[in-house]
């Protein structure tokens, strides 16, 4: 249905730019001229205005239209089973929709039915009225701009008006994502905090994390839902990330921009960028298929139990991750050190090694030290590898041989889980909020550092 | 200050050491900068080579060609010559029947289900769709390439160990004697057999013994807790918990003691069994399992028939693996050589993985269904992700007025650009999912989170190519009476274009390899049908690759190889065409 | 027998980038204590030239340097020559201030520092405060010496680097356009610095000013398109050129 009107929108607009451009040409009597703006100008507003109205309808009620059906057959729902869960209001819903579209449903009995017959005539009603006041939109915008053309109508200018318009709103698609990403987190993250009786600090600071074991009538049990353990975990096989990454992109970095000749460097810069480009779901699994199976035979041959999901394994793949982030971004703050700097130094009769840790690093330690927290936030980010090669049980430890589980694993578990996503959802959503906060904290961080480096060279 | 006449000395000859140790200094962070590309470089290798080889046991396919007799009365009783009647016979049972009539000798309810798990299940299906496309074949009896099983095709593969051939030196005689049969050779072949199993228990004494040093180390943790226990209760408890420990401790070692000593005697028969490396004897078209070995003879069961009587041409096969260790019993073993021998057996090209859809056997899943569904969920990603993005970028560098509103737009962008995928996902779960009823597990969600989460890189990548065109181009357009947006569509943006394509083309690869966001809207599900649209439940190769990896069948393990390959192919297209552009089209102005 | 021993003795110098010869067969005698200009328009190859006596050119991969130079009758180009070495005796002072992000005294304590040429903490004081002093920037930066170096004003900045060249104790010092970044009266004072300059080291400086050539040099060389046209005392080249070339540029005909 929907495709079937965004057509005939399509097809007004495109009928309308025509008509538009048609009356333009016989108005101006065939003297272009006379006319302020070019006949394909007055179709191109008139197209605007047709296309912008009939989709604006489309969108808006379609949304309305799918809020209210919802809302309507869900309290129909509650009203006929007061005592069911959440869950299986939104089941029975599904199934009556499935009964009026003809399609097989888990199951049929009465309040089915009377939902499906409800939702039939809601639907027929909903599309009578789209059909209504999105062609009635389209054609009342066509006829409107018909009129405007006229000589001295200044239709590219009122065009122009409009594509800076919708220009603009795309930038704004930024913003709006962004709203979108913290009204969400926060709302679940609210919902469980409420749960919690605003019981913030057992989040934040208890040590047992089972938040789906103790859940009683909708209520969380606050004792269950310390995310130390994960805060821990994330934290550990982060640095491990970092302890392999930073010194190997560093190095790396330093030798492509001051050391490499031309040849080494084209070949090791694409290097840098395929080890960047692998996606993270392959390096999660050479983490489990090769690393894991590979560090705990080798522990068993010195005698050290590596368990494996270790949170090394993890670490270590992670760092391989981050090398080409961190040697990139290093790279790129290395070379904006002026080279008048260098000058300055190998003038004075250093070596390029002595060039380099006393004049070059210094200069570029604001951008490196960027570099790294935006590498961290990346590793504490990471959601597959950890999925793949860390644990999943909620383990405080300190040894980098055992298994510990993240923020994100715990994230992933909670949402493909089997439980009912409304319970799910809100550790979830909370977890994931933290995350949000930290990594946007990291990376605010980073870009200031980074803008006022920028100042100072640019 | 002294008088300044070259003081410096000689430049040939000075080389002191304090500018050799420099020199030094030097090469020392040189070496460094080499190690770490080497490092870098070496993970790479070790990456892609784990990969390839786990990819490399995906390439052939096995089939196990054998002669099947198409019944007319059970397949077709009434013979009405109706595919669909076709369809609905019982084929599962008559391969089964053709795998019995193969091995006639095989008795027992485990040995026989060994025996069908040889074939593929899917193998009978597709038997049932030759039949029924060419009717003409019911009452014939036909060669027919059964899809071999997993398990089969891997033991082909030598995934479960190898099984070595041992030269005999004598001859061999063999006497039925009640269920089992007694084997002597001349030579000295059954003690050769002996050693191996005697290295194995050495092996298994030094695991036994690694394990009782766990326990130890245990029981020393528990003494230790009674030691700082603050009540009697917990210091009792502790102690008795170290005392458990110290008896499975003595256990163990009592064990490994025992193991030793039966290594380390010249004399003793040793039993076989599932735990230990099997020995195969084939005498003619018999086949023995050996069960006890001694220096000399050896005692065994036979699977199949048997003659007795002396050989003097027999073979002595050992596998690498016990029985327990691997999928591929020794019945199967033995079925699987029989067939090799018989030259039932053929490995062709692995058509079907790319051809066929997602599936729990892992012979007979395939990529292609992951592969439509990123088709589709890039469709949508492209299709949302570019136009917003390019107009974003062309407001943003060329009609923004310079304020608070915009940079606030711009240091959204670029934070976006940091935020964990899979926050993008519970965006996307929320959101798209919740709020605008967006069907789950639909390319439609999947390509939405995506666009979203690529946005950002597409507008960062197209303001700098919009940026890098000079503005003396803009000048010469506005100089003509061109409007602003004339200007930037006429000659800005085309000129623009190859940086931004290239940008977008990058955005959409990573996009290509996202897997995270697309698990949180439901993608990970078990989905066989191949998606018609991009409303209907799909997976793509990322998540199917996530998915694979997960599965315990060791089958699996290469077709996630062989899937991570295929994505990184795409990848690399992908990039190539991106490089192209870049080459070919980018100018310095 | 030659009447004065030359400093910087150049014979049949030719420097490619790639495949561009930008400096052509090029042979000439410098003395020393004495300030020689190198004029010429840009592109000249003056500052490639420049760049030879300390092989600085040796941070650019695609240049190649033929031809023979010696310092003190040495040939720096010679495989046993470490080009850090020879950088300590040959100094220099570049186009645009480059005060390294450092203190004042971290600038100027640097190249002793890395040659080793202090023994104690007074000892480097002490070369610090000579160089700044006779850089000629003492009285204005004695009161803060832990200041950035970036700080100082552009003119201030050129003399820092004057001083950071000085204190390493160098022969020679060439400067390749100190005073192109600089207003009048910072030119000035730079200019007056290097005249006292004269006394203790060989100075060669590079400069597209003609008026700044006659003030400070003895000796002038010009360079026209990779040749070095005319070599001779600063106050005949610009009285009685012998090269009609060398005329036209100092009438301001070319350039």
């Amino acid at each position: 249905m929907s495709a079937v009107l965004t057509a005939l929108v399509f097809i007004l607009a495109i009928a309308s730019f025509f008509m538009a451009r048609f009356r333009a040409q016989a108005i101006s009597g065939g003297v272009p001229s006379a006319l302020h703006s070019r006949p394909s100008y007055h179709g191109f507003f008139s197209f605007l205005w047709v296309f912008l109205v009939g989709a604006g309808f489309l969108i808006t009620i379609s949304v309305a239209s799918n809020w209210h059906m919802t809302s309507t057959l869900l309290s129909m729902a509650e009203d006929g089973l007061p005592d069911a869960p959440y869950i299986e209001h939104q089941l029975i819903v599904s199934d009556a929709q499935a009964l009026a579209e003809g399609r097989i449903a888990s199951k049929s009995d009465d309040l089915r039915q009377a939902i499906s017959a409800r939702y039939a005539d809601l639907a027929n009603v909903w599309i009578w009225v789209k059909v209504t006041l999105v062609a009635g939109g389209a054609l009342i915008a066509m006829g409107v701009t018909q009129r405007t053309v006229s000589l001295t109508w200044r239709a590219r200018n009122h065009s122009e008006a409009i594509v800076r318009l919708v220009l603009a709103a795309m930038a704004i698609i930024a913003i709006l994502t962004t709203i979108g990403i913290v009204g969400s987190l926060i709302f679940e993250t609210l919902n469980f905090f409420e749960n919690l009786d605003w019981r913030i600090d057992k989040y934040l600071f208890g040590t047992t994390w089972s938040p789906l074991s103790g859940v009683n009538e909708g209520k969380m049990d606050a004792d269950k839902v310390g995310a130390i353990p994960l805060f821990a975990g994330t934290l550990m096989i982060t640095l491990i990330a970092m302890v392999v990454a930073v010194p190997v992109g560093l190095f790396a970095a330093i030798y492509l921009s001051d050391f490499a000749s031309r040849r080494v460097r084209a070949f090791a810069k694409p290097m840098l960028e395929i080890l960047a480009g692998i996606p993270t779901v392959v390096y999660g699994f050479f983490a489990a298929i090769t690393v894991a199976p590979l560090f705990r035979n080798g522990g068993d041959m010195i005698g050290l139990n590596i368990a494996s999901e270790s949170a090394l394994v993890a670490g270590l793949v992670m760092g391989i991750m981050i090398i080409p982030f961190i040697s990139s971004l290093s790279d790129d703050v290395i070379n904006a050190v002026p080279q008048a700097l260098r000058d300055g130094s190998y003038g004075l009769g250093a070596t390029k090694a002595e060039t380099i840790r006393q004049v070059v690093l210094p200069a570029a330690l604001p951008g490196i030290v960027s570099a790294v927290l935006l590498g961290f936030s990346r590793a504490v980010g990471e959601t597959m590898i950890v999925v793949m090669a860390a644990g999943q049980g909620a383990n405080l430890t300190a040894n980098p041989f055992e298994a510990v589980t993240t923020v994100t694993v715990q994230i992933v578990m909670l949402i493909t889980g089997d439980t009912e996503a409304d319970t799910a959802a809100g550790p979830a959503f909370t977890l994931g909020f933290t995350l949000f906060c930290v990594t946007l904290l990291m990376n605010v961080i980073a870009q200031r550092i980074v803008r006022r480096y920028r100042e100072l060279y640019d | 200050m002294s008088e300044i006449t070259s003081h410096h000395g000689s430049l040939l000859t000075g080389n002191d050491r304090r500018l050799k140790q420099r020199r030094r200094a030097e090469t020392r962070l040189k070496t460094y900068g080499i190690a770490a590309i080497g490092a870098a470089g070496l993970a790479l290798v070790a990456l892609l080579s784990s990969v390839m080889v786990q990819a490399s046991k995906a390439v052939t396919e096995t089939y196990v060609t054998l002669p099947v007799t198409l019944d007319t009365v059970e397949i077709d009783p009434n013979g009405t010559g109706d595919p669909k009647t076709i369809l609905r016979a019982d084929f599962s049972g008559l391969t089964k029947a053709t795998l019995r009539n193969q091995f006639p000798t095989i008795k027992g309810r485990s040995e026989k289900r060994a025996l069908y798990d040889l074939v593929s299940s899917g193998a009978a299906f597709e038997l049932a769709q030759k039949v029924s496309e060419d009717t003409s074949l019911v009452g014939q009896t036909i060669d027919y390439d059964f899809l071999a099983s997993d398990v089969t095709d891997l033991y082909l593969k030598g995934v479960f160990g190898e099984v070595r051939q041992l030269t005999p030196h004598g001859t061999l005689q063999v006497e039925p004697d009640g269920k089992t049969v007694q084997l002597t050779s001349s030579g000295n072949d059954f003690s050769v057999a002996l050693a191996q199993v005697k290295k194995q228990l050495l092996i298994k004494a030094k695991t036994t013994r690694a394990k009782a040093a766990l326990q130890n180390n245990g029981v020393e943790e528990f003494r230790r807790r009674a030691e700082m226990a603050e009540t009697e209760k917990d210091h009792q408890k502790n102690l008795k918990l170290a005392a458990a420990r110290a008896k499975k401790r003595d256990t163990l070692l009592d064990q490994a003691a025992d193991l030793e000593r039966r290594a380390t005697g010249n004399e003793g028969a040793e039993e076989l069994d599932d735990d230990t490396v099997s020995f195969l004897v084939k005498v003619g078209n018999s086949w023995i399992k050996l069960t006890r070995v001694d220096t000399q003879r050896a005692e065994g069961i036979a699977i199949g028939p048997l003659s007795a009587g002396t050989f003097a041409n027999w073979g002595l096969m050992v596998t690498d693996l016990p029985e327990n260790a691997r999928k591929v019993s020794d019945t199967q073993i033995v079925a699987i050589e029989q067939l090799r021998d018989a030259g039932a057996i053929k490995q062709v090209f692995n058509w079907r993985f790319f051809t066929s859809r997602d599936s729990r056997e892992p012979e007979l899943a395939g990529i292609w269904g992951a592969a439509v569904g990123s088709f589709w969920t890039m469709l949508v990603t492209f299709s949302l992700a570019f136009p917003i993005g390019v107009m974003a970028a062309i407001y943003l560098e060329e009609f923004a007025p310079k304020n608070k509103f915009t940079d606030f737009i711009e240091i959204n962008i670029n934070n976006l650009a940091a935020v964990p995928s899979i926050v993008f996902g519970l965006l996307g779960l929320s959101v798209f999912l919740g709020v605008f009823g967006v069907p789950r597990s639909a390319p439609l969600a999947g390509g939405i989170v995506l666009a979203l989460m690529t946005l950002p890189t597409i507008i960062i990548a197209a303001r700098a190519a919009i940026k890098a065109v000079p503005p003396s181009i803009r000048d010469a357009a506005l100089g003509v009476g061109a409007s602003r947006l004339q200007t930037t569509f006429h000659h800005v943006l085309p000129l623009a274009m190859p940086g931004i394509l290239t940008g977008t083309i990058i955005g959409m690869a990573q996009a290509l390899g996202e897997t995270a966001p697309l698990i949180m809207i439901g993608m990970v599900a078990f989905i066989v049908d191949i998606p018609g649209g991009i409303t209907e439940s799909a997976s793509v190769l990322p998540v199917q690759v996530f998915r694979w990896s997960d599965f315990p069948e060791r089958a699996f393990e290469a077709k996630t190889g062989a899937a991570i390959c295929v994505l990184l192919a795409f990848l690399v297209i992908m990039n190539a065409i991106a490089i192209f552009l870049r080459r070919r089209f980018e100018r310095r102005w | 027998m030659e009447q004065i021993q030359s400093k910087i003795s150049a014979k049949n110098v030719q420097v490619f980038y790639d495949d561009n010869q930008a400096i052509k067969d090029v042979s000439v005698e410098i003395e020393d204590k004495t300030v020689t200009a190198f004029i010429g328009p840009s592109g000249c190859g003056k500052s490639t030239f420049l760049r030879c006596i300390n092989r600085m050119n040796d941070t650019i991969d695609v240049c190649r340097v033929q031809g023979d130079i010696l310092i003190d009758g040495e040939d720096i180009y010679d495989k046993r020559v470490d080009p850090v070495q020879l950088r300590a005796k040959v100094g220099m002072v570049f186009q645009k201030p480059n005060p390294f992000p450092k203190s004042i005294y971290d600038n100027v304590a640097y190249g002793p520092r890395i040659h080793g040429l202090a023994k104690s903490k007074t000892d480097l004081d002490h070369i610090v405060e000579q160089a700044l002093r006779r850089g000629a920037i003492w009285d204005e930066v004695k009161d803060r010496l832990d200041a950035p170096g970036t700080g100082l004003s552009g003119g201030q900045q050129q003399r820092l680097c004057i001083a950071r060249a000085i204190a390493t104790e160098p022969e020679i010092l060439l400067m390749d356009e100190p005073c192109s970044a600089l207003d009048p009266i910072a030119t000035a004072q730079v200019e007056e610095l290097i005249d006292e300059l004269r006394t203790r080291y060989s100075v060669v400086i590079v400069t597209h000013s003609m008026q700044q050539a006659a003030r400070v040099s003895q000796k002038t060389a010009f360079f026209h398109l990779g040749n070095l046209v005319e070599y001779g005392d600063t106050a005949t080249i610009f009285t009685n050129p012998q090269d009609p070339r060398t005329e036209s540029y100092i009438t301001g005909r070319i350039g």
